[in-house]
């Protein structure tokens, strides 16, 4: 008998548990999925489009070849400038006399306080239930090679910031694309520019806001049992409203230094369930590296494993996307290359180091069923994911298997989901309105609409089904990466210049450490 | 001879106006002998902020590094001056006994006057006030004014 609720809610797995007692409720909620499924699935499809012949998304490539390209044309930018970075970060070439400026650390927070979140505790927990172990090992790699887009990406994004006379600063992607095109003599950056911006809303309203609250709701729910996402939405809606229209600073210093504790609270928790079972790690690290190349009979093999790790990552850590470049560009510095080698750091703790853990700790935790005749995985009736214990996907599965380590700590991670999310959003609020004040001018009018329309959204992400949401979510990230990386391309020269010429200056000694 | 530098700290505060009169009277005494007035904003390079507080940190810091200078520094600097004292103004940003201490050893400071703070929250009772680092601290003598 409970084998059978068990894979009956395992067939459900990839859609928030409906319970009975909210049946009103579900029926409102189910008409905003359909409506929101059916307006924008043709979006998705094109975008998750297979290569020709193959079951392998054309976008996964097009971030894999870019991330891979970057790497060899900066020369291992990551392993070189990885020691520099962490320097950097420290404040060591920061001048005394801009005290009081943002500094790389600030900056760099700033940008991981929008990286960080739902897509370490949840996408992972999706990528390993769909894609097995084996997707860690490829969302590893692709975090690796991720850092160099991000490099890439944050240097222009200072190189080619505004700075307005009123000491404001407006930097990101719509910027480099104007005025690197401009230098270079090349046509359409106006136009790579806008196509952009428009993406950027639809990621700022997809994964940057849906998708949070989305998450947010299911694991609510979790503790309290179901009830309606609409409740849940109207309330997060109202607490963003009363921050990015109210301005109401208290609510986001709260969150601000909140966040980053939750951050380290969750990684030390992590490690703990990986000390408590130490003689698993060694299981586990096989598990990955053997799931990685042969999938371990999980949906779509070793290429299932592939496409979820890549993917996955790069919606963690957003690497190619060009939101990092925005965030970044409000640091102080005369080198806009010192900004790209701290936000090297970003998908390094981002993905290498917190989605790696979650996946340990889940592939550990043996939340995932494996068949003890054969070793393998047993997928679930759909045989679209891995079967788990209780049936969970997502931020659930991530819940159930940290609480086979510590039995309470499904609530402090609902704390800090709700957090993560609550930050997550605000960072991704100022993201769409950078690129709303982009097509639509500034002023306090066309600000306050996408406010607005940022609020509402809210709501309809939490009341939506998981499936719906994270494929549109992923759809509009990855429509930036397609936009964002075509520039990348084509402005990578003038990186290659910057980089070459501050690394032969720190050789020479002309940039030295400032002494604190 | 070479001249005496004396560094005071002011934080707009009675406190600190009192640490002003000691160093005023003693550099009338020394004769050759130059103030620096400092007053420092509370600031770390290793907080948490905002997407929006980055964007406009240039400017406020500009609006603040003004007020300091309009508001408590500037008028200390006058009233000085009139008394015939030699004087400068600093403003910085940062922590207050790092900036007096480095600031001490940049000018040559034989001495840093600051006025005493009583001891506020939680963590200054844990961890000790600003003029208590500094005296842990400081390169040359602190002369803490009750």
């Amino acid at each position: 008998m409970k084998k059978l609720i068990t894979s009956g809610i395992a067939a459900t797995a990839l859609s928030l548990p409906t319970l009975a007692a909210a049946q009103e409720a579900v029926s409102f909620d189910q008409k905003v999925n359909d409506i929101f499924a059916g307006s924008t699935g043709w979006f998705v499809n094109l975008i998750f489009m297979n290569l020709p012949g193959t079951n392998f998304p054309w976008i996964v490539m097009w971030l894999v070849v870019a991330a891979s390209i970057f790497t060899v044309y900066f020369g291992f930018i990551q392993i070189k400038a990885f020691g520099h970075a962490i320097s950097l970060v420290k404040g060591d070439y920061s001048d005394p006399n801009d005290a009081g400026e943002v500094s790389h650390f600030q900056a760099l927070t700033t940008a991981l306080s929008g990286t960080v979140g739902l897509g370490n505790i949840a996408g992972v927990a999706v990528a390993v239930g769909i894609g097995g172990p084996g997707a860690t090992f490829w969302m590893i790699v692709a975090g690796l090679l991720g850092m160099a887009s991000k490099f890439t990406e944050c240097t222009l994004g200072v190189n080619y910031r505004n700075e307005y006379p009123d000491g404001t600063v407006s930097g990101g992607p719509m910027y480099y694309m104007v005025k690197g095109f401009k230098e270079r003599n090349l046509p359409g950056g106006r136009f790579l520019a806008i196509v952009f911006a428009i993406f950027t809303i639809g990621g700022a309203l997809g994964g940057g806001n849906m998708f949070q609250a989305n998450q947010a709701h299911a694991q609510i729910t979790q503790i309290t049992g179901d009830f309606s996402g609409v409740i849940t939405g109207v309330i997060f809606a109202v607490i963003v409203f009363a921050v990015i229209v109210g301005g109401i600073k208290s609510i986001a210093n709260v969150t601000e230094k909140v966040v980053p504790f939750m951050g380290v609270l969750y990684v030390v928790a992590a490690l703990m369930v990986l000390i408590v079972n130490y003689d698993q790690i060694g299981w586990a690290f096989g598990q990955i590296f053997e799931g990685a190349f042969t999938g371990l009979g999980v949906a779509g093999g070793f290429v299932g494993a592939l496409i979820q790790g890549f993917k996955r990552a790069a919606f963690s850590n957003e690497a190619g996307v060009g939101s990092a470049a925005i965030a970044h560009s409000a640091v102080r510095t005369k080198e806009p290359v010192t900004e790209g080698v701290v936000s090297l750091l970003e998908p390094f703790i981002d993905t290498v180091v917190i989605c790696t853990m979650t996946a340990l700790v889940i592939t550990i935790s043996g939340v995932l069923v494996v068949d003890p005749a054969t070793g393998l995985y047993v997928l679930n009736e759909a045989g679209t994911a891995i079967q788990t214990a209780d049936g969970s996907s997502g931020v659930a599965l991530t819940s159930a298997a940290f609480a086979t380590g510590f039995s309470w700590f499904p609530y402090v991670l609902a704390i800090a989901v709700v957090l993560f999310a609550f930050s997550t959003m605000i960072s991704w609020s100022y993201y769409g309105l950078k690129a709303w004040t982009y097509l639509f001018g500034e002023g306090k009018t066309t600000e306050l609409v996408f406010k607005l329309i940022f609020c509402f959204f809210i709501i309809v992400g939490a009341a939506a089904q998981l499936g719906a949401v994270i494929d549109f979510s992923d759809a509009m990230i990855f429509a930036m990466a397609v936009v964002n990386i075509t520039a990348l391309y084509f402005l990578m020269p003038i990186v290659k210049r910057e980089m070459n010429s501050y690394f032969s200056r720190l050789k020479s000694g002309e940039i030295v450490k400032h002494k604190h | 001879m070479s001249q005496t530098t004396l560094i005071v700290g002011l934080d707009g505060s009675d406190a600190g106006k009192r640490a002003l009169d000691f160093a005023k009277t003693r550099a009338k005494l020394i004769g050759d002998c130059r103030i620096l007035l400092v007053y420092v904003i509370e600031w770390s390079p290793f907080s948490f902020q905002t997407a929006e507080e980055n964007e406009k940190r240039h400017a406020r810091r500009e609006e603040e590094l003004n007020l300091a200078h309009e508001r408590v520094v500037g008028p200390a600097v006058q009233q000085a001056e009139a008394e015939g004292c030699t004087v400068e103004g600093i403003v910085k940003h940062g922590d207050v006994a790092d900036i007096l201490e480095s600031l001490a050893k940049t000018h040559g400071a034989s001495q840093i006057v600051v006025g005493r703070m009583g001891e506020r929250n939680m963590k200054e009772r844990l961890f000790g006030g600003v003029t208590g680092r500094l005296v842990a601290a400081s390169s040359v003598p602190i002369t803490v004014i009750p």
